[in-house]
Formats: C-alpha cells, sequence, structure tokens
C-alpha cells in the first residue's frame, strides 16, 4: 500500500518544553495505525504537530507528497485531513445540526450523501439533530466529533482517544463505526485502550518520552508480552 | 405620566448608542479575546467623519454610510496593524490600545480642529410628535429603531448565515474551528470590522442627539460600553443589548431624580454586578 503520510523526526516545543524529541511515522494508505504509550508520551501531541496546532520545530511532515509542517492549520484541515481531538472539541453551545454545517466545507450532493450514511451510522445524531452539543452524553459527543471529522471527503482521519471516559457499552459502539470508517478511509488512532486499539488497528507505533521507539504490525505486537510490558505497562 | 414616558424614551435611545458601541466590543472579545481600548476613538471617528459628510453634502444619509465604511477602513488598519501583533497578551492590548485612542482622539483635533463641532438632526427628523400629553422627539425614535435593526441584523447574521454560525463556533473554540478547515483570522478581521462599524454608526448617530461633538466623547462612552460590557456578561452580544438599555434608562431617570448620582450610578450597577454575578447578568460568552 502506498504511503499516504510521513513524519520524520518530528521536534515540538510547547513553551519551555520539548515534548516530541524524534517522532517518526509512515502511514499507508488505508490502514488504521494506531499510536501507542504511556499518559503524557507525546501521542495527542503528535496529531496536533499533524494538524498544525502545536507545530513542529524541526523535522518534516510530508502528506500525499507534500511538506506540511509550515502550513496553517486550517489549510492542512482543507488538505483532506479531519480531527477527532481528545476533548472532542464540540461547540456545546450549537446544535448538533450547527455542529454539522460549521464542518462541512463544501456542500454538495455527495455531502448529503455522507450525512445520510453518517446518521445511519450515528442514529442517536439523528435523533438529538436540534438538540445543543453541550447537552449530549459523552457518547454522543464523541460520535458527534467523529461525524464531524467525517462527514468531508477526508483521506485521513486523526482519531484522538476516542475511548476516554467512555461506558464499555458506548466503547463497543464507537469501535463499530471506526471498524466501518476504515473501509473508506485512512485513520491515525491513540487509544490507550489496548483491546480497541488491537482490534482496529492494522499497525502500530509506540511512543514514549517524546520519541518513536517502535513500530510494527499490530498483530505482531498482541503477541509481543515484554514490549506490551515494557511500554505500555500490560502485565 | 408623561415624565416617565420622556426619561424612558431618552433612556432607550441613550441605551441603544451605547449598544452600537458595546456590541462590537463584546462581540470582538468573545471571538477574539481582545480588549480594545481603542472602540471609542473608533466611535468619536464615526461622529466626525459622518457629521462631516453629512454637512459637506447636505445628506444625512451619505453620512451615516460614510461614518460606517470610515469605521469599517478603521477596523481593518487597527486588526491588522495594531491588534494582530499583540493577539494572546491582554497587557500588551491594553497598552497599545490604550495608545491608540489617545493618538485617535489626537488626530481629530489635528485634521478638525480642537473646538467642538455641532450637528443638528436633518430636517425630516427633526422636531416631534404629539400624542395627548406626550411629546415624542423624533430624532430619539429614529436611534431606537436603528439601534434595534442593528440589533435584528446582527442577530439574523449570528443565528441564520453560515458566517455567523462559524463567529459562534469561534467565540465557543477558537482552535477546533481552525482544525475544520476554516481561516478564524478572516472571521476575526471581519468581526473588528463590523464591531468597528457599529460603534462608528454609534458615533454619527449621537451628533444629531447631542447637538456637539469633541474629541474626547470616544473615551466617555467607552467607559460606558465598558461597564455595559460587564454587565451584560464579556462575549454575550444579547446581554448587551439588555445590560446597555438597562444603563441608558438607569442614566436617564438618575440624571432626572437624583443627579448628584447619575454618574456614579452605572459603576454602581457593575460594582454590584461583579460581586454577585461576576460572570455578568446574561453569563458568558454566548
Amino acid at each position: 500500500m502506498s504511503e499516504l503520510l510521513k513524519l520524520n523526526q518530528i521536534e515540538t516545543h510547547i513553551g519551555q518544553y520539548h515534548i516530541l524529541q524524534g517522532v517518526s511515522v509512515e502511514v499507508k494508505k488505508g490502514e488504521v495505525t494506531v499510536l501507542l504509550g504511556r499518559n503524557g508520551a507525546g501521542k495527542t501531541t503528535t496529531l496536533r504537530t499533524i494538524m498544525g496546532l502545536n507545530p513542529a520545530s524541526k523535522g518534516s511532515i510530508v502528506y500525499k507528497g507534500e511538506a506540511i509542517q509550515s502550513l496553517p492549520t486550517y489549510t492542512i484541515a482543507k488538505k483532506g485531513i479531519g480531527y477527532v481531538p481528545e476533548d472532542q472539541g464540540i461547540f456545546a453551545g450549537l446544535t448538533v445540526e450547527e455542529n454539522m454545517k460549521v464542518a462541512i466545507q463544501k456542500e454538495n450532493e455527495e455531502t448529503h450523501k455522507r450525512l445520510d450514511y453518517i446518521l445511519t451510522l450515528f442514529p442517536d445524531l439523528k435523533k438529538f439533530w436540534k438538540k445543543p452539543g453541550g447537552l449530549l452524553s459523552g457518547g454522543q459527543k464523541q460520535m458527534l466529533s467523529i461525524a464531524r471529522a467525517y462527514v468531508n471527503e477526508n483521506e485521513l482521519l486523526l482519531i484522538d482517544e476516542p475511548s476516554k471516559g467512555l461506558a464499555p457499552i458506548v466503547v463497543e459502539k464507537v469501535m463499530e463505526s471506526i471498524m466501518q470508517m476504515k473501509e473508506q478511509t485512512t485513520i491515525v488512532l491513540v487509544e490507550q485502550n489496548f483491546y480497541m486499539a488491537s482490534t482496529i488497528g492494522d499497525c502500530f507505533y509506540i511512543i514514549d518520552d517524546g520519541r518513536s521507539v517502535s513500530n510494527g504490525l499490530m498483530k505482531q505486537l498482541k503477541e509481543d508480552e515484554e514490549m506490551k510490558r515494557k511500554y505500555l505497562g500490560i502485565a | 405620566m408623561e415624565l416617565l414616558f420622556n426619561l424612558t424614551l431618552n433612556g432607550l435611545a441613550t441605551g441603544m448608542l451605547i449598544f452600537l458601541l458595546a456590541a462590537g466590543l463584546t462581540l470582538i472579545f468573545g471571538l477574539m479575546d481582545v480588549l480594545n481600548f481603542a472602540h471609542g476613538g473608533l466611535f468619536a471617528w464615526g461622529a466626525y467623519s459622518g457629521i462631516w459628510i453629512y454637512t459637506t453634502t447636505g445628506s444625512f444619509v451619505i453620512g451615516i454610510i460614510g461614518a460606517i465604511l470610515a469605521g469599517f477602513i478603521l477596523g481593518m488598519i487597527t486588526e491588522k496593524w495594531i491588534i494582530k501583533p499583540v493577539y494572546g497578551n491582554h497587557i500588551q492590548q491594553i497598552l497599545i490600545t490604550l495608545g491608540l485612542m489617545l493618538v485617535l482622539s489626537e488626530m481629530l483635533k489635528v485634521i478638525w480642529g480642537p473646538n467642538q463641532l455641532t450637528a443638528n438632526p436633518p430636517k425630516y427628523l427633526q422636531g416631534s410628535w404629539e400624542i395627548g400629553n406626550m411629546i415624542i422627539i423624533k430624532y430619539r425614535v429614529f436611534i431606537i429603531a436603528v439601534g434595534l435593526l442593528v440589533f435584528a441584523g446582527v442577530q439574523f447574521l449570528l443565528k441564520k448565515t453560515k458566517i455567523g454560525l462559524v463567529v459562534r463556533a469561534g467565540v465557543m473554540n477558537k482552535e477546533m474551528v481552525q482544525a475544520l478547515g476554516i481561516n478564524i483570522k478572516k472571521i476575526f478581521m471581519f468581526v473588528f470590522m463590523i464591531g468597528s462599524g457599529m460603534a462608528a454608526l454609534g458615533g454619527v448617530l449621537f451628533g444629531p442627539y447631542s447637538g456637539v461633538i469633541h474629541a474626547g466623547m470616544g473615551m466617555e462612552f467607552a467607559i460606558l460600553a465598558f461597564i455595559v460590557v460587564v454587565i451584560g456578561g464579556m462575549g454575550n452580544f444579547t446581554g448587551s443589548v439588555m445590560a446597555a438599555i438597562l444603563v441608558g434608562l438607569s442614566g436617564s431617570f438618575m440624571a432626572y431624580y437624583v443627579p448628584e448620582l447619575s454618574l456614579a450610578v452605572n459603576m454602581l450597577l457593575m460594582a454590584v454586578v461583579l460581586i454577585v454575578k461576576p460572570q455578568g447578568l446574561f453569563g458568558g460568552k454566548g
């Protein structure tokens, strides 16, 4: 499969802190690449750096053959990268409908088809279409956040900890929807829940202390108890 | 009864003028997190440029349009060259916008001289209507109508258009708006220009209302506008109109019944709000 995104020795500073100190990741088209690692390892910062929200101070980020590390966030998003942040980024005072309208970049027949598909994927959003985003449950907010990133024809989705704070039954639902989206788009997933990560993911990168320290196929990691114990704290 | 009616009408007209200034201030703060102390300067520039065009052309409508355009242009220049370098730094914003306020006021004196300028309403807005024993001054009704129209227009823009939706979303989460592919800087500029245009409109309407304009009027009204923004909730557009009416009415009634307290009452009102409900009577951003 061809390479869609390549991070080469990325370094990122936030204020005086040197958060990423050498992250290299290759994302192949059509795959789900999972970034794993302990809390504070730099997974979220990696996604934020790709989006230009915390711009890289060194290294390169190449998306579809073009260097994007110096571009502003909105331009990166327009190039076809959808972002689902850790805190979901819901506009609490806007209705579900309005949240989706803000997200839609070009309103055409294709977008309407995608929207219809999304509403079959997340029927709750249809049910609460006119309800303010702030009044949705945690799971519904997560669905809305994913839907917003998916409504445009984005070739790449960056999803940050979709299972965080959700009840197991809701996690299953979110997982199912990501599995379905996987058929049509490439995904970079940050996930602490190893069951979810290993079920959805095709390959993995382990981030530790701001560096990418290991990578490979997810099925290999599943069997590598030593690696799981060392970097993920899974006994 | 007639007295109460007239005080109310007067309070509403003053309230609408303050609203035109405060609304821009609150929108700019809500979206851009910018404390713009130069906003009163745009009010004064609207008054001078509008009244000058009005007296030169003889058309009040052209004067109003000219004032709004002057507001847009000054707003654009201010945002692009003065505010943009200090985004995210409130101390620098306060210092630079206070400095700009002084520059804008002094520039008025350089261009139009240090003396006050007089302004009268156009003939069709002079005089009053008499209903029973009540005398309704036409120009005050005109100001109220314009204020309400602007309120309705901005509400329409915010609630019914895509750009308004983006502005509201930006007030809530600027970062996410950008991550959805929207250039928030263009939205900042747009909101700054709208806010500045509204302030300039307030200024040109104030001219014939008070009869005279002077270079220091911007600072005087800016203080009232800041009080309104605090009372209404910083960043809350609907709160700004309600608070402006409240401030206008309290000023009008107090000036008649307890003139010694007429200036202090708004400060007291703000102090009480800050103690009882620090986020403002109508909540924060929204």
